[in-house]
């Protein structure tokens, strides 16, 4: 695959690096006279000097035949404007952007560049799923196919406590995909009995999310004699 | 602008921008009707306070050729203003972004055909000569 990374900063070198040792043909793109001196040393040829928001210097990377294009400029205006052309100008595929504060997002969404990576964004996401709130992590999310995973630990005494996986009535477009328990995980068959300390793994449609937290942590709307027999 | 009658809204980073605002003017800016917001551009809340919303034209020229397409297109879009002009220095880039139905002003473009014209008189001249 040819790839073109803009951006020679620390996420687009080692970036580089990788996908150079994988096989792939980069080229990369950078604006700081210092910054690319040290990047040629190492890349030769496959380092680029101009600024990568110029479309001459997009034109002469060879983006018209780059099967993927890389934003990771520490300047998000940049990393927008040139994945939109890449995209609109251009017709570059595959696009992924780096999005340096997560209060941009919502313009990168507006002009249409996605996915956008915010590193302040994955480490939250981190944080989450160390001390997760609500026992609820995201995993996954995957916009484009409307998908979503999801990790969801189960509270003793729960709805879902001492259920079947098919007896959760979950709503549907929702999958049990797998539940975890002391360590290791294992694929449910609809009669896995979920226990209270299980951390189970949904795949659902996007927006279901807040219904089925409320239906797997809701109460019990059995007597517990119920549970029992 | 202000002199001719309309309310105009100026968002600057630095607060001592105003003074610039206000040279030549008998009274302060405020008093001539005009706002001064300081912030950045592409803080949402800035342009919200710089009153984005009820704006009928929206001018973006900051010195920042991307900050200037991406302001411009956060106007259009999200506030769907409908007069939208940008600045832009890059020739290129403001040529593509004109066809794709932005306003855009290009100095350096203004720049290069002015020069083209003078230099045009002075060869047309010594060549009459």
């Amino acid at each position: 695959m040819y790839v073109i990374i803009i951006g020679a900063g620390k996420v687009g070198l080692n970036l580089g690096r990788e996908l150079r040792a994988k096989g792939h043909e980069v080229t990369l793109v950078e604006s700081d006279p210092s910054r690319f001196a040290a990047v040629e040393e190492e890349f030769e040829h496959q380092a680029q000097y101009g600024d990568g928001s110029e479309l001459w210097v997009m034109e002469r990377a060879g983006v018209e035949r780059c099967e993927m294009l890389i934003a990771v400029t520490g300047d998000d205006e940049d990393n927008m404007l040139i994945c939109q052309v890449a995209r609109e100008k251009y017709g570059v595929e595959r696009i992924i952007s780096r999005c340096n504060n997560p209060r941009n997002l919502q313009h990168f969404e507006l002009l249409g560049v996605k996915p956008a990576v915010s590193a302040t964004d994955l480490i939250l996401r981190l944080i989450e799923h160390e001390v997760p709130k609500y026992g609820l992590v995201h995993l996954l999310d995957l916009p484009q196919e409307r998908l979503e995973i999801i990790e969801i630990e189960i509270q003793e005494g729960s709805f879902a406590d001492g259920k079947e996986v098919q007896g959760l009535g979950l709503p549907d477009g929702s999958l049990v995909i797998a539940i975890l328990r002391d360590g290791t995980g294992f694929v449910p068959l609809a009669d896995s009995v979920v226990e209270a300390g299980d951390e189970l793994l949904l795949v659902l449609d996007t927006g279901l999310e807040e219904k089925i937290t409320q239906r797997l942590g809701g109460p019990r709307n059995e007597p517990p004699e119920a549970q029992a027999a | 602008m202000i002199a001719k009658g309309h309310d105009v809204s100026v968002l600057d980073e630095d607060p001592e921008a105003i003074a610039l605002l206000e040279r030549g003017l008998d009274r302060p800016w405020e008093d001539h009707g005009g706002q001064f917001t300081v912030g950045t551009a592409l803080e949402m809340d800035a342009l919200l306070a710089a009153g984005i919303e009820n704006a009928d034209a929206f001018v973006a020229a900051t010195d920042g050729d991307n900050t200037n397409l991406v302001i411009a297109q956060i106007a259009k879009r999200r506030f769907d203003i409908e007069k939208v002009v940008v600045r832009v220095l890059d020739p290129m880039r403001a040529q593509w972004y004109e066809d794709q139905g932005l306003s855009t002003v290009c100095p350096t473009q203004k720049a290069i055909e002015m020069l083209q014209a003078a230099v045009g008189e002075a060869v047309d001249s010594v060549e009459a000569a």
